[in-house]
């Protein structure tokens, strides 16, 4: 399948507090592509400058420097910029200056809103935004604000539910009498049902047990293959992203390091470990295997699929594949 | 909104940063006093002087400072304008003729108002909030204020809810702007709208806060609950305040200073007001 850019960051910098004594670069000259129709995933440390990205995809926070692109539109476009070129496009070109200034204003403006919708953003322990009275209105509370006829909120509210997993009889309880891991899918419901063509997903399994870890990261790559849309996923977990994700980018102290294919990425072992990243155990033991004359595949990301090929080779020569070690 | 330090507490390295935070509550009381005292126009100078002198000590960046006095413009500019108008004395400046009359003095009145609450203010700002961190002063109040357990007043119990107080305020600021982001990433727009719909947009908002910040406060008492925490009697204390030579010093001095001005008022040299 041919790659194409969803979303690409140009030259980004962001600073928090400028111009106080507590300033603080949060991203550096970060130049990413993130591709469409595919799972990325982005790692690096607590303060990497992660979380701030992502407040950038879905114009929360605007760039202090650099150009955050979606399908090919500047997301942070203000009037001078565009005027005079879109001035000459045919919608505009019979009005008056001033009208197609105001038509134009306009047009920025909603695009603009329509942004948040479009790209899906689930927040860090996003389980602290439900308020709602019942379940059902709170996973509906996005689809309102786009406006949707009460028909389609009703089925996309439903359809959000089951996806994550959330019970029907869930759905009039209050939100407050859920569990952490039911609040966690109600949250992760309210942004599906938006239906965004980018879903952003900053730690979506940070403090859930490895069971639900499992489970919800199953449920965002069904989700993801089913709809064809984007999806990014924030972790520092390189287990998690070398199970889930097709493209990896890495950063470390405000900068990205690494980008691409997870493949590509994960045969970076030094510059990883240099920032103080691993790779995954797994694709460790695989390595050393190797380097001890076991003829296994250099990429191996799961525990899975190790063992599957380990057993094949087991099958043929009959005997243990450690080159004779016990 | 993320990073503002609540309160105005600059960081540096300065000799009124590391006073003892009693002391240097003492010296801003005094001080504030001393402005009180000063009645003629030498006073003044030296009063000026004395503040420069304290800004450069501080290390806190005038622009800092200067920022302090915004909100008070209008207070400032419509005072002296009565001062200006309404003051009446000896040296009329406008020909006798006008309805409206200024005096030498009304001027003169102005412009030591002006200093005056402009230094009060600066010397609050260097002393307390841009060099004490609001825990110390918390602290330093609770020590100040200790004789009162005497008479039962609970300093201890009043001092520690101000800092706690103190402590969730940046908390709330962070947990705010987290929530309102959740819920703009849903398509909440708390920007349009009359007056009932922007508030009613906030209700997403505030439900949350709620009930986060009630979680959090049970959590701390839990946690204080399960360190034994019993109130103020016979606790010790992590930072052990102590008075320091150069903070005798200190309070010795901006005494002496409020003695000169004393007699630097006597001699009633430029105008008196």
């Amino acid at each position: 399948m041919e790659r194409r850019d969803k979303i690409v960051l140009e030259h980004v910098s962001f600073v928090y507090g400028a111009g106080t004594p507590f300033e603080q670069k949060a991203l550096d000259d970060v130049s990413l592509r993130i591709s469409a129709n595919c799972i990325t995933g982005v790692i690096g440390h607590t303060g990497s400058g992660k979380s701030t990205m992502m407040n950038l995809l879905n114009g929360l926070a605007k760039p202090a420097e650099g150009k955050v692109y979606l399908d090919g539109y500047d997301i942070n476009t203000v009037l001078s910029d565009v005027l005079e070129e879109w001035r000459t496009r045919p919608e505009y070109a019979s009005l008056s200056a001033r009208a197609a200034k105001k038509a134009i204003k306009a047009e920025i403006a909603r695009r603009q809103r329509e942004l948040c919708f479009r790209v899906g953003l689930v927040m860090q322990y996003p389980e602290y935004q439900l308020f709602e009275e019942s379940v059902y209105q709170d996973i509906a509370y996005g689809p309102k604000n786009m406006g949707l006829s009460p028909q389609e909120i009703d089925s996309r509210v439903r359809e959000a539910a089951a996806f994550t997993g959330v019970e029907a009889d869930w759905l009039n309880r209050s939100p407050f009498d859920l569990s952490g891991g039911q609040k966690r899918r109600v949250a992760i419901a309210g942004v599906m049902a938006m239906k965004p063509e980018v879903l952003v997903l900053d730690e979506p399994a940070a403090g859930l047990d490895p069971h639900g870890r499992t489970q919800l990261f199953e449920k965002i790559c069904a989700y993801q293959k089913q709809t064809a849309s984007a999806v990014i996923i924030v972790s520092h977990s390189m287990e998690d992203m070398a199970q889930y994700c097709d493209e990896v980018a890495v950063l470390s102290g405000a900068r990205l390091i690494l980008q691409g294919s997870r493949e590509e990425v994960f045969s970076h072992t030094d510059l990883l470990e240099q920032v103080g990243l691993d790779i995954p155990q797994i694709t460790q033991l695989v390595r050393l295997l190797r380097a001890r004359g076991v003829e296994l595949p250099e990429n191996i990301y799961t525990v899975d699929r190790a063992v599957e090929l380990l057993r094949e080779r087991f099958a043929e020569t009959g005997r243990c594949p450690a080159g004779g070690a016990k | 909104m993320k990073n503002i330090a609540f309160g105005q507490y600059y960081p540096a390295d300065s000799v009124i940063h590391r006073m003892d935070p009693r002391a240097k509550l003492i010296v801003a009381v005094l001080y504030i006093v001393c402005t009180f005292l000063c009645t003629n126009a030498l006073c003044f100078a030296v009063l000026v002087l004395s503040a420069v002198v304290l800004t450069l000590l501080s290390k806190i960046p005038l622009r800092l400072l200067l920022r302090t006095l915004r909100p008070l413009i209008f207070i400032l500019a419509f005072t002296s304008l009565i001062n200006i108008f309404f003051t009446k004395g000896e040296h009329l400046l406008t020909p006798e003729s006008w309805v409206v009359k200024i005096y030498l003095e009304g001027i003169w009145n102005a412009l030591f108002m002006i200093l005056r609450i402009t230094i009060l203010l600066a010397a609050t700002g260097i002393f307390l909030s841009f060099t004490t961190t609001p825990i110390a002063l918390t602290d330093a109040l609770e020590q100040l204020f200790s004789p009162l357990k005497k008479i039962r007043v609970p300093v201890h119990e009043v001092a520690m809810m101000t800092s706690i107080a103190l402590r969730f305020i940046p908390l709330l600021t962070e947990e705010t702007e987290k929530i309102m982001n959740a819920q703009k990433a849903r398509g909440a727009d708390f920007q349009s709208g009359g007056l009932i719909k922007r508030a009613k947009a906030l209700l997403p908002v505030f439900i949350p806060l709620l009930s986060s910040a009630m979680k959090r406060a049970d959590e701390l008492a839990n946690a204080m609950d399960c360190r034994c925490y019993h109130g103020g009697e016979g606790r010790t204390r992590l930072k052990v305040l102590h008075f320091r030579a150069s903070d005798v010093a200190a309070m010795v001095l901006v005494v002496a200073f409020g003695v000169g001005i004393f007699f630097l008022n006597r001699l009633g040299i430029g105008y008196t007001m």
